[in-house]
């Protein structure tokens, strides 16, 4: 009985095929709505899931607060109290901590052979290369015994490299800095660009110290990153690392902190959390279509049922039951929803690859975002298409007969 | 066997009034008759037909179809015996226009569950029989109208039902036509079919072994040809 009906609705459907189609397209642009809008939405979250990543995970980064003499203050970062003696006390003291990687930066003109290149040098310790997730491609990193002697050598970023050597492999080669010879003892993998298009690959590291007493003359730190082990222990490291600086730095009761220490995790967790939500709003917006589609279904299904009156009462008086008329309308309106939906699903995918190719915006469609809009056309034939139905259904044979 | 109506009565509300369309009719009809019910309109023949044919129920009295009561029937028992026991021919065909001619007569055989292929073998031998092998895939609106009811006879006679019920099969046909048709009901009659015709045309009617009259809700003559055996 169930094959039959499907045969019958399909037949129908072919019988009336414009209006089948105008019906479907509702369902279709629905779908293509929601398919198309939700990979906007995941689009957006990817790349803030990917800068999270980027960042490294759970991590906290203090940077000196402005500094202040006579009540006139400067720029934030100005203030000099930031040493590396905090960074060795942090690492110390407090529970719950992987790494502690404390750095100075400033900007230099990088000298080799004939080619110069203008870029950030940073002093930084070991720990640097784990806590933001670098490899290096060829030749090795910063190492402890260059801190403690405060060797001229230096790690190149991939954009440094090729600007400054082409092809060539600089390790072994020397560059000047400031006019004084590095050694480049490695080159770093690429990394690419940051969320904030950035390029992450133009830097020059060198030993902390170097750059501190050798480079740019300076005591004190621009910042220090931390990453804590757990992410609950985020809130808990973030407050004992506060009142720990505040007591090293001699800052009593209300007076402003003269340092930064700021979560950048629970500020991408906001933002991914906001992502979520913008998708979960352009996902409704779709769904209205969808809804609006549906209604559309039950608008057609009232009419066709109309027009068919006759036909219903002529299978009911051949021993058609209430189930089987009930089956044959129903079934067409799925059938609306499943066709509608298939053909959604295509509009959808173009639509985000579109989207992505000509307005430049990220976009990412997954099983989930096909196959709940799918699910939710499938849905919606079968909602609206149960009043139509059952109207059909419970027609009086007699009065369906004599329908003219 | 066969039909048995005890004082059944069917009644309408129009507004206030209520109207009995059948006030207290009993009859019966044995297997292997041909019975023509005739009346002018608004008699209630079109009621007793419906009654008859199992679309619709009586307010009081009992109906026994083949030894079972259906005047209590539910709707759904009702589409089942009307698909078993009872074959249906309009007097406007009432064939599905989008279909053929094959699968129209094939349709009763979908509601009774038959495999499409055993469906679609039994609609051709039953077309064959009526002389419109030629025409199975042919769609209603190239048919003639003798056609078409020869079609709606078919589509009657696939489920192999006891009783033909035939609502005025001959008022959209010429006169050739009608004749043909009634023969078709005449040589069913033969091969042992229970036919009941409802008709206004004496004619038609003194094809039939047994003419029963109603009028305003009540059997008024009930009349059996001399020449009748059962």
């Amino acid at each position: 009985m169930f094959k039959e009906s499907i045969a019958i609705a399909l037949r129908a459907l072919v019988a009336n095929k414009l209006r089948s189609i105008l019906t479907m397209l509702g369902i279709i642009i629905g779908v293509g709505a929601v398919i198309s809008m939700v990979s906007i939405g995941m689009g957006v979250k990817e790349k803030v899931q990917n800068s999270i990543a980027s960042l490294g995970s759970n991590m906290l980064i203090v940077t000196p607060g402005a500094a202040s003499s006579q009540g006139v203050r400067s720029a934030s970062g100005s203030s000099t109290t930031l040493t590396l003696e905090d960074a060795e006390y942090i690492k110390k003291t407090i529970q719950g901590i992987d790494y502690v990687s404390p750095s100075v930066s400033k900007s230099y003109q990088i000298i080799a052979g004939n080619q110069n290149w203008t870029t950030t040098v940073y002093g930084v310790t070991p720990e640097y290369m784990a806590i933001k997730s670098l490899t290096v491609g060829s030749g090795s990193f910063v190492s402890q015994p260059d801190i403690n002697s405060r060797n001229r050598v230096a790690v190149l970023g991939a954009t440094v490299a090729e600007n400054l050597f082409g092809e060539m492999n600089p390790t072994g080669q020397n560059v000047r800095i400031n006019n004084a010879p590095y050694l480049v003892v490695g080159v770093l993998d690429s990394k690419g660009q940051s969320s904030m298009g950035q390029d992450q690959d133009d830097i020059v590291l060198v030993p902390l110290t170097t750059a501190q007493e050798r480079l740019v003359g300076i005591t004190y730190l621009n910042s220090i990153s931390i990453q804590v082990t757990k992410m609950e222990g985020m809130d808990q490291a973030q407050e004992q690392i506060t009142s720990l600086l505040r007591q090293r730095h001699k800052i009593n009761g209300t007076k402003e902190d003269d340092f930064t220490v700021r979560n950048l995790t629970s500020i991408m967790a906001m933002m991914a959390e906001t992502t979520g939500t913008i998708t979960l709003l352009l996902g409704s917006i779709g769904a209205i279509s969808l809804l609006v589609g549906g209604i559309g279904i039950m608008n057609i299904m009232m009419v066709s049922v109309t027009e068919r009156t006759r036909e219903i009462g002529i299978r009911k008086a051949l021993g058609a039951t209430y189930r089987d008329i009930m089956l044959q309308f129903l079934i067409e309106s799925v059938v609306i929803g499943v066709l509608g939906g298939i053909f959604g699903i295509f509009l959808g995918i173009l639509s985000a690859f579109a989207i992505s190719t000509f307005g430049g915006m990220n976009t990412v469609i997954s099983a989930v975002s096909i196959l709940v809009p799918f699910g939710f056309s499938i849905a919606v034939g079968l909602f609206f298409g149960i009043y139509p139905a059952r109207k059909a259904a419970l027609l009086d044979p007699i009065e369906a007969l004599r329908y003219e | 066997m066969g039909i048995t109506l005890k004082e059944i009565t069917k009644c309408y509300k129009i507004g206030e009034e209520t109207v009995a369309a059948l006030a207290g009719v009993s009859l019966e009809i044995e297997n292997g008759e041909f019975v023509a019910i005739m009346g002018p309109s608004g008699s209630g023949k079109s009621t007793m037909m419906n009654i008859l044919g199992c679309l619709d129920r009586p307010t009081s009295g009992s109906y026994l179809l083949e030894e079972q009561e259906v005047a209590t029937l539910t709707d759904d028992e009702l589409a089942k015996t009307r698909n078993k026991r009872i074959g249906f021919v309009f007097q406007n065909f009432n064939l599905l226009s989008r279909v053929s001619a094959w699968e129209n007569v094939a349709l009763p055989l979908v509601y009774a569950g038959i495999a499409e292929k055993e469906r679609l073998n039994r609609a051709a031998a039953i077309l064959e029989s009526v002389g419109l092998a030629s025409r199975k895939q042919h769609m209603p609106n190239e048919l003639s109208g003798g056609q078409r009811q020869r079609v709606a006879i078919a589509r009657a006679l696939i489920n192999e039902p006891s009783i033909i019920m035939a609502d005025e099969p001959t008022g959209n046909l010429d006169s050739r036509s009608s004749v043909d048709i009634m023969r078709i009901f005449g040589d069913l009659n033969e091969q042992g079919k229970t036919i009941i015709l409802v008709t206004h045309e004496p004619d038609i009617a003194q094809s039939a072994k047994r003419v029963i009259t109603v009028r305003d809700g009540l059997i008024i003559s009930d009349e059996v040809k001399e020449q009748y055996h059962v």
